[in-house]
């Protein structure tokens, strides 16, 4: 991925800070954050628990707002819209893959990865077509109507890649996409973030604890105590 | 319509929880329904007053009877086309459990007074043939089995002794809300026998059943009635038939007003029910609800989506509710026999228990809605449902 490198920034973070009131204190959470991802990029961010790796993926992901500084994905100033503009924004800017895969459980596969195409302008039967693409991307176009519970763990996770990925989005973050899988089922979805960011150029933010799964990013970056290591 | 799909999908994820609640909801609306047609059935008779009918009685009290010379006199006052007389008898049938209203009627004008009171003619011609006679109503001809040629013994209370009667006609109502429930029988029977046995209470009557040419003569009738009676041993009060029925409800006002009361108490307690079983729904869901808000679906959806759950829940149970309530109260009314002379389920009262099934599918969804649609996506992506 030497072109990553060269492409202009699809993030861009100057100066960024973010703190939590607890009772009376306010405790800092990321400070004097700078950083820059290259659109096409894999980055995986690692730290201690309690480092503010997660506050800052939430962050770039829209779903949490910084105290200060400025954060711009794709150009867009994050920080300057409001709950409404922010929820449109991430519904075509962001595709969300989460630790505990975050399945609607009373929806089959193939309508949870239509979930997210309701907010588009989509026909049914075009959405439909759609989720069944995406589903056939990651490997399930047998499970399509299979609802998260009759699916083991990696393959729920298959499918929420598949919902992140349904919008085509700008930026796919992951919060811990394989901590709740075995080793298989792990390797499976870090090789299907790999191909969707070889072959489909998406970028990738993924926040993880797991050494075997942070060798798979591009770039590495470390936060301790709230501050970006390097 | 996909948030319709997403919210009955939902409802019945827990279906042992929803069952129950559904249940609860059935029982709340049958006994609404059924309180309700209590307190219709206690206004029956007024409702069922024929707004060219007036009553003259003793403007004393009830009690108090009131000459049979007034017949006349009432008849002349210009704009009545009918007159006619009842007098509560106040029998009891083998024992005092056995309550039904008895009046000693004029044979010939109060059957032409009451329309509704459907007879047969060949069986009104006996009846007016037959001192003795006597006409009851189909309701209560079927809660005692009487028949005709039956006959039917009172012990007087307000008139002592034992009064033998033998039913000569079974009359019908003309609509459902005819009281049929009555007994009558000849005034003269009981005038004659109460010539012999107390003279002094002889040539009276209870009430006077004045008919009038139209509903606008009511009060200038009214007036000019009991002007001609002013100043005499007996004055008279005339009223329209409607506000003589309500002065009857109005003395057990207390009994309708805590039976109404009783009523909106189940409601709330359903709505109390409901709206804690959505907040419990709503409170597991939360990292669910977080997730779409990531996803870009913002509260509108997520506040829809609680909505829907909770309205199909109260429209199941509200239906179920409504569609029981006709069998209880058909069950409720026989079991009361001819307490409640009049006992249907009105279309009003159906209504009222959709606009009150709706009313709690709405209400017990506003506090989980208001908070789903205010969920915070990190905190709400950490919670365990």
């Amino acid at each position: 991925m030497s072109t990553a490198a060269e492409a202009r920034p699809v993030v861009e973070i100057r100066n960024l800070a973010k703190a939590y009131r607890r009772g009376d204190q306010i405790v800092p959470v990321l400070r004097d954050i700078n950083l820059d991802i290259p659109a096409g990029d894999f980055v995986a961010l690692m730290g201690p628990s309690g480092s503010g790796k997660s506050t800052l993926l939430n962050m770039i992901a829209g779903i949490d707002t910084p105290d200060s500084g400025e954060l711009r994905v794709d150009g867009t100033d994050i920080g300057s819209l409001g709950e409404a503009d922010l929820a449109a924004w991430r519904a075509s800017h962001v595709g969300f893959i989460f630790q505990f895969y975050n399945l609607m459980p009373v929806l089959t596969a193939l309508e949870n990865v239509e979930l997210p195409l309701l907010l588009t302008g989509l026909s049914r039967g075009e959405r439909r077509e759609h989720a069944e693409a995406a589903l056939g991307m990651v490997g399930l176009a047998d499970r399509l109507e299979h609802y998260p519970s009759e699916l083991s763990g990696g393959q729920q996770q298959r499918v929420a890649i598949a919902r992140a990925i349904i919008t085509d989005p700008t930026l796919l973050v992951a919060d811990e996409p394989t901590g709740d899988l075995d080793r298989n089922s792990a390797e499976e979805v870090l090789n299907l973030m790999d191909r969707l960011n070889d072959e489909l150029g998406k970028t990738i933010i993924m926040v993880t604890h797991d050494p075997h799964a942070a060798e798979r990013a591009h770039h590495l970056k470390h936060l301790e105590k709230g501050v970006l290591a390097d | 319509m996909e948030s319709l799909k997403l919210a009955l999908r939902n409802a019945l994820r827990h279906r042992l929880r929803t069952a129950l609640t559904v249940l609860g909801l059935v029982i709340a609306i049958v006994a609404f329904g059924l309180l309700q047609t209590v307190v219709d059935a206690w206004y029956a008779g007024a409702e069922g007053a024929s707004s060219t009918r007036l009553i003259t009685r003793n403007s004393i009290s009830l009690v108090f009877p009131l000459p049979i010379t007034y017949r006349d006199k009432i008849r002349r006052v210009p704009g009545v086309t009918g007159v006619s007389m009842a007098n509560w008898f106040g029998g009891v049938y083998i024992t005092e459990k056995n309550f039904f209203p008895q009046f000693a009627v004029d044979p010939k004008t109060y059957f032409e007074l009451y329309p509704e009171y459907i007879v047969p003619p060949d069986q009104m011609k006996e009846f007016l043939r037959d001192r003795k006679g006597a006409i009851v109503g189909r309701k209560l001809a079927q809660e005692y089995g009487f028949k005709v040629g039956d006959v039917v013994p009172l012990r007087g209370t307000i008139y002592p002794g034992t009064w033998s009667f033998v039913v000569r006609g079974i009359y019908d109502g003309a609509e459902k809300s005819t009281d049929a429930s009555q007994f009558f029988f000849h005034w003269d029977y009981l005038n004659e026998t109460i010539k012999r046995l107390s003279p002094k209470r002889a040539d009276s009557t209870g009430v006077y059943v004045v008919r009038i040419g139209s509903p606008d003569l009511a009060a200038e009738v009214a007036q000019t009635i009991d002007r001609e009676f002013k100043n005499s041993l007996a004055e008279t009060l005339t009223e329209t038939e409607k506000a003589f029925q309500l002065g009857f409800v109005a003395m057990t006002e207390a009994i309708v007003v805590a039976i109404r009361i009783v009523s909106f108490l189940v409601i709330f307690i359903i709505l109390a029910v409901m709206a804690n079983t959505m907040a419990m729904t709503a409170r597991e869901r939360t990292s669910e609800y977080a997730t779409l808000k990531a996803l870009g679906f913002g509260p509108g959806f997520l506040s829809s989506l609680i909505f829907c759950e909770s309205l199909a829940i109260a429209v199941v149970g509200g239906a179920a509710g409504v569609a029981l309530t006709f069998p209880v109260a058909n069950a409720f009314a026989a079991k009361m026999g001819t307490l409640f002379p009049i006992f249907y389920v009105s279309r009003d009262t159906v209504y009222m228990q959709v606009i009150a099934a709706v009313v709690v599918g709405c209400a017990a969804a506003i506090v989980p809605a208001v908070r789903a649609s205010r969920v915070r996506i990190a905190e709400g992506l950490r919670a365990i449902g």
